[in-house]
């Protein structure tokens, strides 16, 4: 029971993200975000908001407050290095097409 | 298809009789409930719960169908679950009277919804076993949408029970004008001993005994009082209803009265 | 879909800095090479308003939406018709969770929408604010107005704005089932008995010319289009679309052997379109003001269920407040 004297409780529900794994063997998709009042009822409304066609057998929600994410006006330090490092990729390499399983 | 029952269909008149009726309390429990549920959407307190109700209405359709096919067929008189649902009157109806009673505010609603969710969840978890094929089949596929009612319902409970002083208060109401036509839900009559005679339902004493457990648990998490039993005057399931029933049905069975013989 | 707002939007910036110039510059460029923008992304803050507005009034849509057909719930005159209609309402609950989710990306809250919403301030679609009559508006509002809807939301699937786009994706999947239930709705009523005959062609004269309205005023009174189009917030001008959907659903209207309300009908031999007669404009305007037949319903409504859910949301959330913060787990 809430104390009489106390502040009128915030009737806003927090901002949740949902992450859904559609099928065993794939990963986890950012699908959109919710409101719920606790992480359960999180759960409850992803799974009648994005998975009403199958679409789940896993569902991970986070409150969006808590995301950490990488800031865009650093993307280029952050990715730019990457693309210039082509020997990360196989097809940077030239093997004779009689050489097998390479 | 034909009812697969291990009990053969058929040899005895007065098993026949109670089991159609069986059928049909469980059908029309869902299908009132249902289509009291349905009354709500685009009206609920959020957005993400007019989805919510709006799936548990979905669900309890679809389960009213399956039973209605089945009563209908066991009836034998070429009616279809439509026929059933829009062309018989109230005291045709064997629904549980809980089940019709209105939706009130949110807290009438979820205590209504989650006192027959813990009844479904004892039903069809006893009809999951049923010697009557069908039933069973129906029962297990709409046990597992009666946890998820009943994960919801509860959850909405303790909310509304622990939350603010209103939403108690509120609760407490709903929980008050609402306990008394729980009785009948695991009051035996005929019908329900001869059922559970033939394996065919659930023994309804043990039933209730851990539904009454089961509440009690619930009610003591959400903070609320466990009311006293109280008599039970009202017989939905014997087709005698509360005032409510009249005007759901006039409203339900509308089009089909009006158009009779149509095709939609 | 709802996307009458397509055509306002945010200031312009008066003057604007060599550095925003620069960075405004360098964010058409991104545009033009139909890259998309997320939500952190720098951009300029017309493009900001402008995509709040479109998308909050997308979601309102949907929202109110669901009051003319959810109308019909519990008169729905089969149980498979009462089921489906359920589900086609809940999609349209949904489908405003997905936008109201977009915007959010965009600074706005959900609160805050809403309350837009209630105070008359935000718009939402004019084709709500119909009554709807008979169970076949119900199979009119699938065919025509989901129809209509689909022509408007395809081509957003590949608007600009990322989280945007990504919702109209999955609405649109989505949305196709709901013109099919429409249409089947008219089909059996149109091939029932006399009197459900009369039932679909007196619906089909009432939501025909609202249907046509949703598409928004006509290309030459559209003064920001440009500007839409060229953040690819907007990818087909109003005239381009309604003659899209006149052309599909005048033979859908022959199918039925339903008429459409228009003595002016004709097939263009020359251009391959069919040619509609004058759309009258003030009633549209009359709708947009808040003088349609539904109008005050609609809202009223919205505000009522917003009102009497208040102690709701104060229960959960004070629940909420009084439990331990979890690490996380299954729940």
């Amino acid at each position: 029971m809430s104390d009489a004297g106390a502040a009128r409780p915030a009737t806003d529900w927090p901002l949740f993200e949902v992450f859904i794994r559609s099928r065993s063997g794939l990963e986890h998709k950012h699908v959109g975000s919710l409101h719920a009042a606790d992480a359960r009822m999180a759960i409850e409304h992803a799974r009648d908001v994005y998975t009403r066609r199958q679409e789940g057998v896993s569902i991970w929600v986070m409150r969006s407050a808590d995301i950490i994410a990488s800031d865009p006006a650093e993307a280029d330090s952050l990715f730019e290095p990457a693309r210039d490092k082509v020997y990360r990729h196989p097809t940077f390499y030239a093997i004779p097409d009689e050489v097998k399983n390479l | 298809m034909s009812a697969a029952a291990e009990v053969p269909a058929g040899g005895d008149a007065a098993l026949e009789a109670a089991r159609l009726r069986y059928v049909l309390r469980l059908a029309d429990t869902s299908l009132v409930l249902g289509q009291r549920l349905g009354e709500w959407v685009g009206h609920a307190p959020a957005l993400e719960e007019d989805l919510g109700l709006a799936n548990l209405a979905l669900d309890l359709i679809g389960q009213a169908r399956l039973l209605l096919g089945y009563a209908a067929e066991l009836e034998g008189r070429g009616r279809d679950e439509d026929a059933l649902a829009f062309l018989r009157d109230a005291p045709q109806f064997l629904n549980l009277t809980l089940a019709e009673q209105p939706n009130g505010d949110f807290a009438d609603t979820i205590v209504r919804q989650w006192l027959i969710d813990a009844w479904q969840l004892e039903i069809y978890t006893g009809l999951s076993g049923s010697a009557d094929g069908r039933l069973a089949a129906i029962a297990a596929k709409s046990l597992k949408e009666t946890r998820y009612h009943y994960r919801f319902s509860g959850g909405w409970l303790t909310r509304l029970g622990d939350g603010t002083d209103e939403s108690h208060a509120r609760t407490q109401r709903a929980l008050e004008s609402l306990w008394r036509f729980t009785e009948e839900l695991f009051a035996p009559d005929e019908v329900d001993e001869r059922m559970s005679a033939a394996g065919i339902a659930p023994p309804l004493a043990e039933a209730g005994a851990r539904w009454r457990e089961r509440i009690a648990a619930d009610l003591r998490r959400a903070t609320l009082p466990c009311p006293a039993r109280q008599p039970h005057p009202w017989h939905g399931k014997r087709g005698v209803h509360t005032e409510y029933l009249g005007h759901l049905l006039a409203e339900m069975q509308h089009l089909q009265r009006t158009y009779p013989g149509a095709r939609w | 879909m709802y996307t009458q707002a397509l055509d306002s939007q945010g200031r312009e910036p008066v003057a604007a800095p060599a550095a925003e110039a620069a960075a405004s510059a360098a964010f058409q460029a991104r545009i033009d090479a139909e890259e998309k923008v997320e939500p952190k992304d720098w951009m300029p803050q017309a493009y900001r308003q402008t995509l709040i507005r479109q998308i909050s009034q997308h979601a309102h849509s949907e929202i109110v939406g669901m009051l003319p057909e959810g109308n019909w719930i519990t008169r729905a005159p089969t149980l498979r018709r009462k089921a489906v209609l359920i589900a086609k309402v809940q999609d349209e609950g949904g489908h405003g969770m997905y936008l109201y989710s977009a915007a959010e990306t965009l600074g706005i809250s959900r609160a805050q929408m809403v309350e837009q919403l209630l105070s008359g301030a935000a718009k939402y679609s004019s084709i709500f604010n119909y009554p709807t009559l008979t169970w076949a508006d119900v199979g009119a509002i699938g065919w025509l107005v989901d129809g209509a809807a689909i022509m408007n939301q395809i081509p957003i699937c590949r608007c600009s704005y990322g989280p945007y786009a990504r919702a109209m994706v999955r609405i649109c999947k989505e949305e196709s089932f709901h013109q099919r239930q429409g249409f089947e709705i008219m089909l059996t009523l149109a091939q029932g008995s006399e009197a459900q005959r009369v039932m679909a062609q007196d619906a089909l004269n009432r939501w025909w010319w609202p249907s046509i309205m949703m598409f928004g005023p006509p290309d030459a009174d559209s003064k920001h289009t440009t500007q839409s189009m060229r953040w690819k917030i907007k990818r087909f001008s109003n005239d381009e679309l309604r003659q899209k959907f006149i052309d599909i659903t005048v033979p859908q209207a022959q199918f039925l052997e339903l008429t459409i309300p228009d003595p002016q009908l004709r097939w263009d031999e020359a251009a391959q379109h069919f040619r509609i007669g004058p759309i009258d404009w003030s009633e549209f305007q009359a709708v947009l003001q808040g003088n349609g037949p539904c109008n005050r319903e609609r809202l009223e409504a919205r505000r009522a269920a917003h009102r009497a859910g208040e102690w709701v949301r104060e229960a959960a959330a004070a629940h909420a407040a009084k439990q331990p913060r979890r690490e996380g787990n299954q729940t």
